[in-house]
């Protein structure tokens, strides 16, 4: 993939909408990768008798899967230099699947280093999940 | 059960070694979407300048997890696991995990504070090789729900 160059990126620059769906199964592979073998994000049952409305996704699955569409845009993940965000609101995955939206802004660029703050908007449905979900990343 | 204040400032000894590979790096990278192919692809990684395929921006998570248990599994330090939610999370990558990588993590207790009758507590990882060298430091906020 071609590495976006810090010439070709201004500030307000968007990407997105891109939805990425996520499914049960998505959740039982992100578990298995990551070690995070919580039963609230396999076992509906568990989850509902712990006072869930359903299974829900690990928030660091929709962390890294916002990632991931950072990445398209970015080129190389290898780039991306900070990462944080806050958990706000959980992720629903019904038994049918659902999916969730990543958008990104270009909040700030830093000629010194070729640097620039990325911020993600990541909902499902109508819900904003992640908050001050931001990147720094370094451009070609 | 309260979380144990007196945690705070506390750094503990290095745990591991975690050994990172590739069909690791490849399976976390599919589980969250990523069609980066410097994650799957040793040729596209080494292209991109790297010694071998690379980690995801989040796969830190992974060891940064096991690094914390030290802290959260401690009977001393008060946490009641199954009211944990995780609050908030950052990493800042010095240089990426890379397959081949021996990580050695150093968890230090940054803070315990009370709000909302919940309890968050943050801790830090700081993830390097076994040579020393800074791979990536891991900060999360977990929020312990207050309750009956």
């Amino acid at each position: 993939m071609a590495v976006r160059s810090f010439d070709e990126v201004s500030v307000g620059e968007t990407f997105g909408p891109t939805a990425v769906p996520v499914g049960r199964e998505t959740l039982v592979a992100y578990a298995n990768a990551s070690g995070d073998q919580n039963p609230i994000h396999q076992d509906e049952d568990f989850a509902k008798t712990v006072g869930l409305p359903d299974i829900i996704a690990h928030g660091m699955w929709t962390m890294g899967a916002a990632g991931s569409v950072l990445e398209q845009w970015l080129g190389d993940g290898g780039r991306i230099v900070e990462f944080g965000t806050r958990f706000t609101s959980m992720v629903v995955v019904p038994r049918e699947g659902t999916e969730i939206v990543v958008t990104g802004t270009v909040k700030s660029l830093d000629e010194d280093t070729r640097r620039a703050t990325v911020e993600l908007g990541v909902t499902a449905g109508d819900t904003k999940v992640l908050g001050r979900c931001q990147a720094v990343v370094a451009l070609a | 059960m309260a979380v144990n204040a007196e945690f705070v400032g506390r750094t503990y000894p290095p745990s591991g070694p975690y050994a990172v590979d590739a069909a690791g790096i490849a399976a976390f990278a599919l589980a969250v979407s990523s069609t980066d192919p410097v994650h799957t692809d040793a040729e596209a990684a080494r292209a991109a300048g790297y010694r071998d395929v690379i980690a995801p921006p989040t796969f830190a998570v992974s060891l940064a997890q096991q690094v914390d248990r030290q802290f959260i599994a401690d009977p001393e330090a008060g946490v009641d696991f199954s009211r944990v939610v995780h609050g908030e999370q950052k990493f800042v990558h010095h240089r990426p995990i890379t397959a081949g990588d021996q990580v050695l993590g150093t968890l230090t207790v940054d803070s315990v504070r009370q709000a909302g009758g919940h309890t968050m507590v943050t801790t830090r990882a700081e993830l390097a090789t076994d040579g020393g060298e800074a791979l990536t430091t891991s900060t999360s906020t977990i929020v312990i729900r207050g309750g009956e």
